[in-house]
């Protein structure tokens, strides 16, 4: 097993499928480690997690439309308006503007644990350029060459349709008068660490990976520059954020984005995905509110509950926090990747003392969730065959209607005892089974941490 | 479907380099095994001369000895030309070209750059670099065949065959320059035993040793080797083979894609085409070969330059362009 767990990693190498880390200057092509043992989830399971994500994905996309229109959530006070309005995400050219579908969050990445109880709870929701799904389908066909026999007739779910679906959503929203719409995939780079998933995309879709400098704006139409001339572009799957994708109408600095493609997309020329300005339901602080959108919106509970959090710009929320700062995990809203995160029960005096200071110095910075027990999955170790913890990514695509990947990305901390499993800070990845219907109907135990 | 300019300008830079990877493993490795034969004589700068190399040599070098001058072919990794930066080159070419290219072709170019890369200097000491050398040669012959088997053969297909072709005929003229200009400072040489090895080792540089015999079976002149090399019309390596090949390239290309740009750069090649047919190698040879060679690269220069601002975008959005990552 641990002779076929090298050769699955060798061949990771081999073939590139890498990310970029940068540290002390140097950027290093690093393998995202892959775990040989699948992680299970019954068809029941998935039902219910696959039911979830869209009335999730549903409900913010409900909530962009009416925040960039009416605000009615905000005059029914169910979310604060200031969290949104002055959210940094909030991009005030969206105000008015009509959307394909009302169709904003395009692709979404929903980041799920599961407790003690075993219950599915969402952690955080990712509606700007979430990535790692390039990884969801390398590892199903890793375990396929590493494992063949093991995979026959158990009637596992596939995954490799997934280019296929983002094709269909980008030509659904491309503007409606293009007979044979000219889909790209928008890139910062060769430099950047998700470009292998980048590739991967382009590739399964089949469309021109293209960065900044291959398009130009000409009377507010998007072209690329081919051998033979501009040619027209429709519609643009865009992993570049919002900030750098216009250096007209957002940081002017941006090497790496379109001038000119802000009002090229407003005129309704080119469509692209994500829409700019889903950052502001994305948020962290956001986020505790997404039960009550759904309910609002919906009017259905959320079928897979948040994690318990608290808004420390609320005064009884804060001072929750600061009572009970060593049982919880305290989270900064702005960062992503697992930076600046603070685990009460493990972390030092001084830490604590710290996240104390930075709480007090600007409580609306920060969120603070109960230490959820993340449930753990065997794991192929140094020592054996040892539990680990996990989470799981699924993908969402949503055009006219939305589309769930049946799975999703199991990420797994490799350290011993950790919780972070973010492939910055030492994470793996495993293949994720979703089983046929009839196959295992009574789920599937995962063990919780003692 | 389209192409989009900058993946065009990579598919072309990638062949290249590929191409120039393979010259530069034949030299070295025919220079070694030729080094072998006259111990004492061997002239190791004559392959800095080839590349025209001498300045950047000798500012980090005081001796073209053995070692400093395969140590600054294979491994320097500020030195441009050397194997090392050439396969970083193909594969950063080939990195941004993932979409485009297949996945054997990435993959073949990625474990043979880490592979030379892991290498040390003791794997390429003088015993074991024709060993090393063969395998180089044997990678890029890999490329070639993967790349024969699996590339989709759209536009992107016919611009690698142009940066293979152009390049080729690029290192065959040098090839021959550098031998010509230090073999024959006067016709009296012509003969000698010395002589006709070294222009075995030109042939055998450009794996045209056993084709030129049966062509030549009886006498080994400069002149009929150089004629060879130049203008025999069956031979892969020969300057008029990679020329005609060229020719046809961009002509079906530009009809097939019905391309706008381009005009400048046939025209050019039907030019040099022209003149490589026009004079048998005796005249080329009294007009001075070292003057006709030099000649030739330029117009190879200029066509790539024209193939530049045909397909790549060079001139129109150069501007736009001067970001760098």
């Amino acid at each position: 097993m641990r002779r076929r767990s090298q050769d699955a990693e060798r061949e990771l190498y081999n073939l590139g499928i890498t990310f970029l880390v940068y540290s002390n200057k140097d950027a290093v092509d690093r393998i995202l480690p892959f775990d040989i043992i699948p992680r299970v989830i019954s068809a029941r399971e998935w039902a219910h997690l696959e039911a979830g994500i869209n009335q999730r994905v549903t409900a913010l996309n409900l909530f962009l439309h009416d925040i960039y229109h009416d605000q009615k959530i905000l005059k029914d006070g169910v979310v604060p308006a200031d969290l949104v309005l002055g959210n940094g995400c909030f991009r005030p050219q969206m105000v008015g503007l009509d959307v394909p579908f009302n169709t904003y969050i395009h692709i979404m990445g929903v980041d799920l644990v599961r407790d003690r109880e075993g219950t599915f709870r969402v952690l955080e929701d990712n509606g700007r350029v979430p990535s790692g799904v390039s990884y969801v389908v390398e590892n199903r066909h890793m375990m396929q060459r590493v494992f063949p026999d093991l995979m026959q007739d158990i009637g596992i779910r596939p995954v490799d349709n997934y280019g296929h679906k983002l094709l269909d959503a980008m030509m659904e929203i491309a503007p409606q008068d293009v007979a044979d719409p000219q889909v790209v995939l928008l890139s910062p780079g060769s430099y950047n660490s998700a470009y292998f998933e980048h590739i991967f995309l382009a590739r399964e879709m089949g469309v021109p990976l293209v960065e900044g400098r291959d398009l130009v704006v000409e009377n507010d139409r998007v072209y690329m520059k081919t051998t033979n001339g501009l040619a027209r572009v429709d519609s643009i799957y865009r992993r570049i954020d919002d900030a750098f994708l216009d250096p007209k109408a957002f940081n002017p600095d941006s090497m790496l984005g379109v001038p000119g493609i802000l009002e090229a997309y407003r005129k309704g020329n080119v469509a692209l995905a994500n829409a700019i300005g889903t950052g502001v339901a994305d948020d962290k602080a956001i986020y505790c509110y997404v039960p009550r959108m759904i309910k609002y919106y919906l009017d259905q509970e959320a079928i897979i509950p948040n994690v318990d959090t608290r808004i420390c710009r609320e005064a009884d929320a804060l001072q929750y926090t600061l009572d009970n700062l060593d049982k919880l995990v305290v989270k900064p809203v702005g960062e992503a990747g697992g930076y600046g995160i603070t685990i009460g029960p493990r972390a030092s005096r001084e830490q604590l003392a710290e996240c104390r200071e930075k709480l007090l110095a600007d409580p609306a910075n920060y969120i603070s969730q109960p230490v959820v027990d993340l449930s753990v999955c065997p794991t192929v170790t140094e020592d054996g065959i040892e539990p680990r913890h996990v989470d799981l990514r699924p993908f969402a695509i949503t055009g006219k209607s939305t589309w769930v990947l049946p799975g999703g990305l199991t990420r797994v901390a490799l350290k011993k005892g950790t919780l972070i499993v973010n492939s910055s800070q030492g994470g793996g990845s495993k293949d994720t089974w979703v089983l046929q219907d009839g196959v295992l109907q009574d789920g599937v135990q995962e063990g919780s941490a003692s | 479907m389209n192409l989009l300019a900058r993946y065009a300008e990579c598919i072309f830079w990638m062949a290249r380099y590929m191409e120039r990877a393979e010259n530069l493993a034949r030299i070295l490795d025919v220079h070694e095994t030729f080094a072998r034969d006259t111990r004492g004589m061997t002239n190791w700068f004559s392959i800095v001369q080839l590349n025209a190399d001498e300045k950047d040599f000798f500012s980090r070098h005081d001796r073209p000895t053995a070692e400093a001058v395969v140590h600054y072919y294979m491994f320097d990794t500020e030195h441009p030309n050397s194997l090392v930066s050439m396969l970083r080159m193909a594969r950063e070419n080939a990195r941004v070209l993932r979409p485009w290219i297949s996945t054997e072709m990435w993959t073949q170019i990625n474990v043979f750059h880490n592979k030379l890369v892991e290498m040390n200097r003791k794997d390429v000491a003088l015993p074991n670099l024709s060993k090393v050398c063969t395998w180089i040669k044997e990678e890029c012959q890999t490329h070639t065949g993967i790349t024969e088997g699996t590339f989709y053969r759209d536009q992107g297909w016919y611009f690698y065959q142009l940066g293979k072709y152009i390049e080729r005929a690029d290192q065959t003229t040098r090839l021959l320059d550098i031998k010509y200009h230090t073999l024959l400072p006067s016709p009296l040489d012509v003969g000698s035993t010395l002589d006709v090895s070294q222009w075995t080792t030109v042939l055998r540089s450009a794996a045209g040793y056993h084709a030129f015999r049966r062509v030549y079976p009886r006498g080994m002149t400069p002149t009929t080797v150089a004629g060879f090399m130049m203008f025999n019309e069956g031979f892969p390596r020969s300057v008029v083979m990679c020329v005609r090949q060229i020719d046809g390239l961009l002509t079906r290309m530009k009809s097939r894609y019905t391309l706008r740009g381009g005009s400048v750069a046939m025209e050019k090649v039907d030019e040099l085409l022209g003149a490589l047919l026009a004079r048998p190698i005796e005249e080329v040879i009294r007009g001075g070969l070292h003057e006709y060679l030099d000649w030739v690269q330029e117009q190879l220069s200029e066509i790539t330059n024209e193939i530049g601002r045909a397909f790549f975008g060079q001139d129109t959005v150069a501007a736009a362009q001067t970001q760098t990552q």
